[in-house]
């Protein structure tokens, strides 16, 4: 019954605006089965691998650490997620360390010298074979442990975006992302292919969690062999159709992704969730299989080393912090032709400038080529200066968003950033496409980034201004308010008592408070009785006196 | 291990500015062809005269303003300009004219404005507009068409007319005017339009040829993704509409729209000229309001201004309205529900 569903009912695919067909060697790293990389010396965890706020650290320098024991936990005041020690050894420092970004910058790193052993924490979670029995809450509670988090690149915390289905709008349709549309990178072709039935299984934990009405799991159609292999692993399930799409970069881009899939748009400054869909990378789908079912954290993923720069390109299951130096000393090492390591893909990965510099749980691409290699498709024209804008408008057709770039390049160029913004820089996805296509060979994206960086600080400095003129304002206003207030008190406490005098004149004894009455009765009285008293001491004094 | 920095992408594909403009030097060659084939030499030495001083003064300019200058000569705008302004003159003007108009395009359009990418007018125009203005009677002087059954002047006999400095004796002779121009005057003269069309002189079937020629070339540049639908599109079509109902209106005192689109300079404008990227609108709909305001100046001019022909006077036109246009046209963006007019969205952002 589902295989006949599925066959007959094909989804309609849609387009996204523009896009290109860069070259998109795949072939070089695919070809062989993921191998475990092995465990390197030392590891270097940055506390900050994801979006959000840097994890606490919860280990000492000196302090053994087992495998899959957290050694930062997620902060908790914001987004954040654990950091667990991917295997076993001992807290070596805790330091600023270089970090994989793209202006070098350094951060707070947890550096394990590892032993060799592998040793599991005694605490090792159950694993949850039978999930679909768990209850949501559990299973939720598991991927927060597990410190999982979108492996596809955002590294947004896998467990608040699930909850934030749970809490608020219910997932109508499930979307795996298989597109992979990155030239060069193969991590997740290869993961479909080799571990088809755990992501199957990682699907159906989502599936319990979530419960939407389908699932589509969707594979550029360069990847045949993750098609099939997915297919056969799901047949048995008739909520999950594999469905295969062209193949344009930037396909796997999550909002390219929904319009290619649904025709529908993401709207503007909301979340795929506010039109029922929620996008899931392969790479989470099997961690979220390992985490419930087999009881690991977020320890390693799969990471492609590629390019004519290294003598084995593959794709390999690295521990978390092994630094790019030992993945490609695993790999072969380098060839003579390793210009540039690129963490990511040609397209919108970033250069590193040394290889000691560790893997993160966003890094899904060592990228090693030489210069001529990645300029192979224009390389007559390689040393050509960039030119002027002709306003051709070809990063026009092929933008993903339909922006403009070559008019945003023009008012960035005058530092009109009010103009710029009027035009929707902020929509801008990073992704390249107008750089690629240049005639000119402007790196527009350069100056996208530029602008949006110069935007946002200028909206946080109006922000601070907007602030502190709003604390001076109160200020002022309070000052003036309390002024006021007291002044008033003084007023209305004169007018009263000047009410009261008069009153008390006008009206003399006749109507006397009963109360004041018996007040200055017992007054008088009392007054009586001391001066009886007072009396009667000198009295007895004199008396004495005399008597003396 | 140090590698190098850079950002991304690292990819870049084979396009670039010289394989643009030698597109759009192969896409004009048809058109080339036709009119060499119907004027004769003039048309070819016109092109070649007009090229080299382009490129000689393209040269100086960029010593002038110490630019590099093997990429910006590389880059062919120079040669495209020169070419589209010798195929909108006459065969066989004199070279200093030709002199004049190239000038005015590559150093005063184009260089004092900042060179390639910078001119808001577009330099081809601005030459045919200056040479329009400053010689009235060259600019009309086409010569008789092969097709009409005159012979054409040779090689040698074109060179010495567009090289001597003593006027051709017999240049009253050889010379006729374009339909265009026939028709304006025929028209302003009381003749009504079917008996123009009737004359020996008439020579619209000519410039039929040339005018497929120059729209096969377009549909080149289209195939080739160097321009878009709009501009041609908009512009022909809101000429034939005009045109068309003026036409039915009055078919005595108004020409016909096969005139109007293949008489003059109608599609070499709508493919080549209106098209060129740096003074057009960018935007989609922006396009295709600037197309159809040329169309519609093409037509008041022609009609009711002074010159046979109107190309340029519509396209400087619209030129100038270009930065109003791109921004109040912008599409809508991903995600966003409508194309909000930028003021809209600056008041959202202030309330």
């Amino acid at each position: 019954m589902s295989a006949v569903i599925k066959k007959s009912a094909p989804i309609k695919l849609w387009k996204f605006h523009g896009g290109v067909h860069p070259p998109f060697h795949k072939d070089e790293s695919n070809q062989t089965p993921i191998t475990f990389a092995g465990i390197p010396a030392q590891l270097v965890l940055p506390l900050q691998q994801h979006i959000g706020i840097e994890a606490e650290p919860c280990v000492h320098v000196g302090d053994s650490v087992y495998k899959g024991q957290i050694i930062a936990s997620a902060n908790k005041i914001g987004l954040s997620a654990n950091i667990h020690a991917p295997t076993s050894g001992k807290v070596s420092a805790i330091e600023e360390k270089p970090l994989p970004h793209i202006s070098g910058l350094s951060g707070l790193c947890i550096v394990i010298e590892t032993d060799g052993k592998d040793k599991w924490d005694e605490s090792k979670l159950e694993s949850y074979v039978d999930y679909e029995n768990k209850d949501t809450k559990k299973l939720l509670e598991r991927i927060e442990q597990a410190g999982i988090v979108g492996l596809g690149g955002a590294t947004f915390p896998t467990a608040v975006k699930v909850a934030g289905s749970l809490n608020e709008k219910q997932v109508k349709t499930l979307i795996i992302n298989g597109a992979e549309c990155e030239p060069y990178i193969t991590c997740d072709d290869r993961l479909m292919r080799d571990k088809s039935a755990e992501i199957i299984s990682g699907i159906g934990i989502l599936q319990t969690m979530l419960k939407p009405e389908k699932c589509l799991i969707a594979i550029e159609d360069n990847k045949p062999e993750a098609i099939e292999a997915l297919r056969l692993a799901c047949q048995e399930d008739s909520n999950i159709t594999v469905v295969p799409i062209p193949t344009l970069y930037p396909s796997g881009g999550e909002k390219q992704l929904i319009e290619i899939l649904t025709g529908q748009q993401v709207p503007a400054n909301g979340l795929p969730l506010d039109i029922g869909l929620m996008g899931i990378n392969i790479g989470t789908v099997y961690s979220i299989y390992k985490s419930v079912i087999e009881g690991e954290p977020l320890l390693s993923r799969i990471v492609t080393i590629t390019g004519n720069g290294i003598n084995k390109p593959q794709n390999l299951e690295v521990l978390i912090g092994t630094s790019f130096n030992y993945l490609a000393e695993q790999a072969g090492g380098y060839t003579k032709m390793a210009d540039h390591l690129i963490m990511g893909g040609p397209m919108m990965g970033f250069a590193l400038e040394n290889d000691q510099i560790p893997i993160v749980k966003a890094t899904n691409c060592a990228l090693i080529s030489s210069t001529t290699m990645l300029s192979e498709s224009n390389s007559e024209y390689a040393d050509q200066p960039t030119l002027p804008c002709i306003r051709c408008g070809k990063c026009m057709d092929v933008c993903p968003v339909k922006l403009l770039p070559q008019q945003m390049y023009w008012h960035i160029r005058a530092k009109d950033f009010e103009k710029t913004l009027d035009h929707n820089i902020n929509d801008c996805i990073d992704c390249g496409c107008c750089s690629y296509v240049c005639p000119s060979h402007i790196p527009l994206v350069d100056y996208f980034r530029f602008a949006k960086t110069e935007i946002r600080n200028q909206e946080i400095a109006t922000q601070k201004s907007d602030l502190s003129r709003d604390r001076h304002e109160f200020l002022l206003f309070r000052k003036e308010r309390d002024k006021r207030e007291r002044d008033e008190k003084r007023a209305a406490h004169k007018a009263a008592l000047q009410k009261k005098k008069a009153e008390a004149g006008k009206n003399g004894d006749a109507t006397k408070d009963p109360n004041k009455d018996s007040k200055a009765d017992a007054i008088k009285a009392a007054m009586a009785r001391a001066k009886a008293k007072k009396q009667e001491r000198s009295k007895k004094e004199s008396e004495t006196k005399d008597e003396i | 291990m140090k590698f190098k920095t850079d950002t991304s992408p690292f990819f870049g594909s084979n396009s670039n500015v010289s394989r643009v403009m030698l597109q759009v030097i192969l896409a004009l060659i048809p058109g080339t062809l036709m009119m060499f084939y119907i004027y004769g030499w003039g048309i070819l030495i016109n092109v070649v005269v007009a090229i080299v001083f382009a490129v000689a003064l393209e040269t100086l300019a960029l010593i002038i303003r110490k630019r590099p200058i093997l990429p910006f000569l590389y880059d062919l705008s120079a040669i495209v300009t020169a070419w589209l302004l010798a195929l909108s003159l006459p065969p066989l003007m004199p070279w200093w004219i030709l002199l004049i108009g190239i000038f005015f395009a590559i150093i005063i359009a184009k260089h004092l404005y900042g060179g390639l990418g910078y001119n808001p007018f577009n330099p081809a125009m601005i030459g045919f507009a200056v040479l329009i203005v400053s010689f009235p009677f060259e600019m009309s002087q086409w010569i008789q068409n092969g097709q009409l059954g005159s012979t054409l002047p040779s090689l040698i006999e074109s060179l010495n007319m567009v090289f001597s400095s003593v006027a051709t004796p017999d240049w009253d002779a050889i010379t006729m005017a374009t339909p265009l121009d026939e028709v304006k005057t025929g028209l302003r003269a009381g003749t009504a339009y079917a008996e123009i069309a009737q004359q020996k002189q008439f020579s619209l079937t000519s410039w039929i040829y040339i005018s497929v020629a120059f729209a096969i070339g377009g549909a080149w540049l289209l195939y080739k993704k160097i321009i878009h639908w709009q501009i041609p599109a908009s512009m022909i079509g809101t000429l034939a509409i005009f045109s068309g109902i003026m036409y039915l209106y009055s078919p005595e005192t108004f020409a016909s729209p096969l005139l109007h689109i293949f008489g003059g300079a109608t599609v070499l404008g709508a493919f080549f000229i209106a098209t060129d990227p740096v003074s057009a609108s960018t935007t989609p709909t922006g396009k295709l309001i600037y197309g159809a305001s040329i169309g519609f100046f093409i037509y008041v001019i022609r009609v009711w201004g002074n010159y046979p022909d109107a190309i340029a006077f519509a396209v400087l036109i619209m030129n100038m309205a270009v930065p109003l246009i791109d921004y109040y046209t912008q599409p809508r963006v991903y995600g966003h529900r409508s194309s909000t007019l930028p003021s809209k969205k600056i008041e959202g952002k202030k309330s």
